[in-house]
């Protein structure tokens, strides 16, 4: 079993280390504060090649393999969930559908898009009452003549208000439950797609959510993903790939979070010596670290799985479960060291925490993944 | 055309410094870096290659380990890399370090309308001396302290930033330039860069491929052929504070008299 990254693998944490540290890191507070959509980031991402990075090089990305799309999102996380969090649904949502189900023209035409195009991705499952359970989509498309016609809407929509190219899930045929429901690839220029309420969520503020709405919608039959009925499995599939990237932002808010309380317990002076000096500060950083370690080899593992063609639902499952839940509680006992100040805005440990919540909840609960993981036990 | 850029791997200053018990910089326990001079000098190489699809070749002088900083420049866009290594031309001062580099550019081949770029200084040893000795011994004009660069035909435009102003200067093809931080942004890697870095040309000169050139002689490379010898290394002591004044009124003026006064400065 080799536990080294390759060259590669090295210099892509270089590289995105560097760049978080000097673009990401000094403007991760202010997204917060103002919800702003981070542009810019994203459109130096798309000019460095992360956006998009896993696509095949001839539709116009680097081929990168899965453990290098997660070290990308792991460190961005690090600094700013949000970013990590607009780009892993980018490449994993929307690039990895059509990587995996697209014909050579969708191919051709929408990776170029999602890559030297620079247009944003999304993904379009939820609906108010289609969550865990996504069989109960109600979104619906019909076909007529050239096209179908989609109506309904989706909502948490990440990446929702910036995105121009949706995956976008609809029954072609509600009396077959889940084999009734297609994907297909949606622009926002269609006519009858709408962009509905921007969430105010808890944390992730930078990371663009929506509800989008569907209005007798015009697709072009051409832009069917896949064969009609075969979208539940494009979802699920695509969802355990996903899995990995959220993986990895739990492990970059772990990992930000604690050295962000290392940096601080060293310097923070109580009854007479650094808080680092304390047994309790100690202990509460080892386990913090066995956890980080532990989680690093899950998210890590599933990512190399999926590169070498192998069954990665399990893995992915629980890399996702163990890295959101220790990035929930690293988060908080981080900030618990940082005592009051941990609680105000002037310290990242209050967004770091609001961040990490999320990750227990988005692409599939943590009671989802423990449905997924003991479905392979049972 | 091509560009030919002279980088050096320096310790990273910004993490902890150490230093042997012999006052010298313990390089092997500090985590490196490409000389930040130097990125600005491969930046405006990759400029120059974005205008014109001229090849930029990087050169470093240093242990085998310095060929991953050389992959780096190649995942930011450089064409080609060149590790100067070799036991001889350890412990080399600026002065032998610029002869063997100079030798290394030799090798290469400055054609007519070539640039040799340099960072102006690294900042392990900040002498800014290296650069305009390779200049000097390849016989090419040089422009030191470059803030902007721009090239038509044979005649590169340099803006010179010094500290009372700006100088303009107009030089021919082939020259030597040494570039400042004001001069660019360097650029990140890229994806794409990563991937293909390691498919694109290293080669190693060592001394069997540098010994014939004229500039390579024993007694003018290496510890042995290097004028300057470091008797130590020291990390100067802290200074205080200092006082600060704020305001331009009579009395503040005064009181800062009486302080430089009191110091016998004035």
């Amino acid at each position: 079993m080799d536990f080294e990254l390759t060259r590669e693998q090295e210099l892509i944490r270089r590289m995105t280390r560097e760049f978080t540290e000097n673009e990401v890191k000094p403007i991760a507070a202010e997204t917060d504060r103002t919800c702003a959509y981070p542009r810019e980031t994203i459109d130096q991402l798309f000019r460095y090649g992360i956006m998009g990075m896993s696509v095949p090089q001839e539709y116009g990305g680097a081929g990168a393999d899965d453990l290098s799309s997660a070290i990308a999102i792991e460190e961005l996380s690090k600094a700013c969930a949000s970013t990590g969090d607009i780009v892993a649904t980018h490449n994993g949502l929307c690039c990895g559908p059509i990587i995996q189900n697209g014909t050579e023209e969708q191919k051709q035409k929408y990776l170029r898009m999602l890559t030297t195009g620079g247009k944003l991705g999304a993904f379009c499952l939820t609906e108010p009452d289609a969550g865990s359970d996504a069989s109960k989509c109600t979104t619906v498309a019909k076909p007529e003549g050239d096209h179908y016609v989609l109506n309904g809407s989706k909502i948490f929509i990440t990446n929702g208000y910036a995105a121009e190219v949706f995956v976008v899930f609809a029954m072609t045929d509600p009396s077959q439950g889940t084999r009734g429901i297609s994907a297909f690839i949606v622009e926002n220029t269609f006519p009858g797609f709408s962009v509905g309420k921007h969430e105010e969520k808890m944390g992730l503020h930078g990371s663009p959510t929506a509800e989008i709405v569907f209005t007798d919608c015009i697709v072009p039959r051409e832009n069917l993903l896949g064969k009609e009925g075969k979208g539940f499995k494009i979802a699920m599939q695509t969802l355990d790939g996903g899995r990995i990237g959220i993986a990895a932002q739990g492990l970059g808010l772990a990992e930000g979070a604690m050295e962000e309380a290392v940096a601080y317990t060293k310097g923070r002076v109580q009854f007479g010596r650094p808080i680092a000096k304390f047994q309790n500060t100690q202990f509460l950083f080892a386990d913090m670290a066995v956890s980080i370690e532990a989680g690093r080899l899950l998210t890590y593992q599933a990512a190399i799985r999926k590169t070498k063609g192998q069954s990665f639902t399990k893995e992915a499952a629980m890399a996702k479960l163990f890295t959101s839940e220790a990035a929930m509680q690293i988060t908080t006992k981080s900030l618990q060291m940082f005592g009051g100040y941990g609680y105000t805005k002037d310290f990242p440990m209050e967004r770091m925490m609001r961040d990490a919540k999320i990750t227990e909840i988005y692409e599939g609960t943590s009671e989802i993944q423990r449905v997924v993981i003991s479905n392979h036990i049972l | 055309m091509k560009i030919i850029v002279c980088v050096k791997q320096v310790p990273d200053t910004s993490g902890k410094v150490a230093v042997n018990p012999d006052g010298t910089l313990d390089r092997a326990s500090m985590q490196t870096i490409t000389n930040p001079d130097d990125l600005n000098a491969v930046e405006a190489a990759l400029k120059l290659k974005d205008e014109t699809g001229c090849k930029v070749i990087v050169v470093t002088m240093g242990p085998p380990p310095a060929a991953g900083m050389l992959r780096e420049l190649m995942a930011r866009g450089a064409d080609e890399g060149i590790l100067v290594s070799a036991r001889e031309f350890g412990g080399s001062d600026t002065y032998a370090t610029s002869q063997i580099l100079a030798a290394a550019v030799n090798r290469i081949g400055v054609e007519s309308d070539d640039i040799v770029m340099c960072g102006r200084q690294a900042i392990d040893g900040d002498t800014a001396q290296v650069g305009p000795q390779i200049a000097e011994k390849l016989h090419l004009p040089q422009v030191t302290y470059a803030a902007d660069i721009q090239k038509t035909g044979d005649t590169v435009t340099v803006k010179r930033m010094l500290e009372d102003g700006y100088m303009t200067i107009k030089v021919k093809t082939p020259c030597l330039l040494t570039c400042i931080k004001e001069l660019n942004a360097p650029r990140y890697m890229s994806v794409g860069g990563i991937f293909e870095a390691y498919g694109k040309p290293l080669a190693t000169y060592d001394y069997e491929t540098l010994k014939d050139d004229p500039l390579i002689d024993p007694s003018t490379i290496g510890l042995k052929g290097s004028p300057t010898n470091i008797l130590t290394s020291f990390t100067p002591p802290l200074k205080g504070a200092g006082v600060m004044l704020e305001g331009a009124d009579k009395e503040t003026c005064e009181k800062l008299a009486g302080l430089l006064s009191a110091k016998h400065i004035i």
